[in-house]
């Protein structure tokens, strides 16, 4: 009964305090928007090279929708343009050498050059063996009119016994495979954000309800409220449930809104059941509640508490990554 | 008379500072007991050794025949701290409600009680605003009432008095030996001289130590002076005194 008097008391209050109200429900919202369009123009980087003495039929093999691609002059030097000019990379051809040098400032940049360079690699390599195989078919062809023509000038006894030389129907041509994809989970266009998506949803409920509940405790013992509510018959553990309730049903509230928006706002498919992602959301909440309530009883004021979110609230976001 | 509350020698200290030696006292139904001294002197320190809120070094503390702390004993007893200690976001009668429940006031005692003890220090008119509107002096009328609200056998008023002004002084007052009366017993803390005057017992105290004690009238006797100031004066002389002897 008493827990229920103190969890009604906190409803009250938290409904009247309109700020904590909307740092509870809409900032993690505008937080996870935010994020949502940070993290999906990760998928068209563009990374600029410049290239010096490299064959233009490399270069070609190279160039690709993720790469630009700037004819640097004879006596460039890899790091005074990549320095210079911002590039990404910088290519350079000597003694039949190929010697790439990466700028090494943001690794996706990296990874599509060495990409795109290993791609074009193995590309210039299949077409000057698809040129050596069309050379040799052509000798093959050529050595086999000439056996017609020697065996036709020979004697027809022995004609009869050599064998009409079978010409291989089945050499093969280049067979070109057709590519059809398809994902396992999300869709074609998956960005990075559907990838951090499940730390961030627990990041944002841990450190909400970490915060909010951990001051609240607080501010119960900086306006003596709490000495005045120690003078009365109840129990210490009664207070500590009435705030698990309190701040419990808001977790839960809080973390339904959070969920329902990632899936049907910003559009993220959730594999399984919907009920779990809630389940496990709410026992982070109940953590960061605990953790919050236990670590008030460190701090002096709202300043010191905030000075605990990198012991407690970031290792977790870490260990979640 | 009965003994509601015995203190017996109680020490405390604070950081090897030592804030109260061996105090000694006791309050009985049917009076109002003063503690009166300048501030910093340990009148605070005693209310909440007694409200078991710190546990004493040595000594002990008994409330209603219960050594403190306890639990139950707190049932009986009504609380007024020197901070209001209100939830300001609440109503006036959100927070009276709020402490009523605590103490487990039934349901329909509630909203009598509550008129009731707001009716005590002026406050029905306000009991609808947000606290965290109030002027001072209503925080602390408000604080007085959350004290009355279980209609404790003993109150525990920590200068209960501090930002009322002289006409609702006289109402308190005046409800107050209306509780002595009823055989309540009251402790009230105060460095207000005229408060002083109002109570049957008095406990002088200087840097933790009770330097006299009797009723307001014995003392004036006592010391050959007309008021308790005079005796509050000459009271701390005589205890040097007796300290460097």
């Amino acid at each position: 009964m008493r827990i229920l008097t103190i969890t009604k008391r906190i409803f009250v209050e938290m409904f009247r305090d309109k700020r904590t109200l909307a740092l509870m429900f809409i900032a993690p919202l505008f937080i996870l928007s935010l994020m949502y369009f940070l993290f999906q123009s990760n998928t068209n980087t563009v990374a600029d090279i410049g290239t010096n003495n490299v064959s233009s039929s490399l270069i070609k093999a190279i160039d690709n929708k993720h790469i630009t691609i700037h004819k640097m002059s004879a006596n460039a030097s890899a790091k005074q343009t990549i320095r210079d000019k911002d590039y990404a990379g910088f290519i350079k051809k000597t003694n039949g050498k190929l010697i790439v040098t990466y700028q090494n400032a943001d690794q996706n940049k990296m990874a599509i050059i060495k990409k795109s360079v290993q791609m074009a690699l193995i590309k210039t390599q299949i077409k000057q063996l698809a040129a050596a195989t069309k050379k040799s078919k052509a000798g093959l062809m050529k050595m086999q009119a000439q056996l017609q023509q020697i065996k036709k000038q020979l004697p027809s006894t022995i004609s009869g016994r050599i064998p009409a030389p079978s010409t291989p129907k089945n050499m093969q041509k280049p067979s070109s495979l057709k590519l059809s994809q398809h994902y396992l989970y999300g869709k074609s266009n998956s960005s990075f954000f559907t990838t951090m998506l499940p730390v961030f949803l627990g990041f944002m409920v841990f450190f909400f309800v970490f915060l909010i509940s951990g001051i609240s405790l607080l501010n119960e013992r900086n306006s003596r409220t709490l000495d005045r509510l120690l003078a009365t018959p109840v129990k210490r553990s009664e207070i500590i449930y009435g705030y698990l309730t309190g701040y419990g049903a808001v977790a839960i509230i809080q973390t339904a809104i959070i969920v329902l928006f990632c899936i049907y706002v910003l559009g993220i498919e959730i594999l399984g059941n919907i009920a779990i992602v809630l389940l496990i959301c709410f026992a982070l909440a109940m953590v960061a509640l605990s953790m919050g309530l236990f670590v008030s009883t460190f701090a002096a004021s709202e300043f010191q508490m905030v000075q605990f979110i990198p012991i407690v609230v970031i290792h977790k976001f870490s260990s979640q990554v | 008379m009965d003994a509601v509350v015995t203190v017996t020698h109680v020490d405390k200290s604070f950081n090897k500072k030592r804030i109260l030696h061996d105090v000694n006292l006791t309050a009985s139904g049917h009076e109002i007991l003063g503690l009166i001294g300048p501030s910093g002197a340990g009148k605070t320190t005693i209310i909440k050794n007694i409200m078991g809120m710190e546990q004493p070094d040595d000594g002990k503390v008994t409330i209603f025949g219960k050594e403190m702390p306890n639990r139950q004993v707190l049932q009986r007893i009504g609380f007024m701290a020197q901070d209001d200690a209100l939830y300001e976001s609440l109503t006036g009668r959100e927070n009276l409600k709020f402490f009523a429940q605590l103490f487990g006031v039934k349901k329909d005692q509630l909203n009598e009680r509550i008129e009731y003890t707001a009716g005590v220090v002026n406050l029905n008119q306000d009991l609808d605003k947000r606290v965290s509107n109030y002027s001072g002096g209503m925080k602390r009328r408000l604080s007085l009432a959350i004290s009355l609200i279980q209609d404790p056998d003993l109150l525990v008023l920590d200068e209960p008095t501090v930002g009322i002004d002289p006409e609702l002084r006289r109402q308190i007052w005046d409800e107050l030996r209306k509780y002595a009366k009823d055989g309540k017993s009251i402790i009230i803390t105060t460095h207000v001289m005229e408060d002083a005057a109002e109570c049957d017992e008095l406990l002088m105290i200087r840097d933790g130590h009770i330097i006299t004690h009797g009723s307001p009238d014995s003392l004036e006797k006592k010391y050959q002076v007309d008021n308790l100031e005079q005796v509050f004066l000459k009271a701390g002389k005589s205890n040097e005194n007796t300290d460097n002897n």
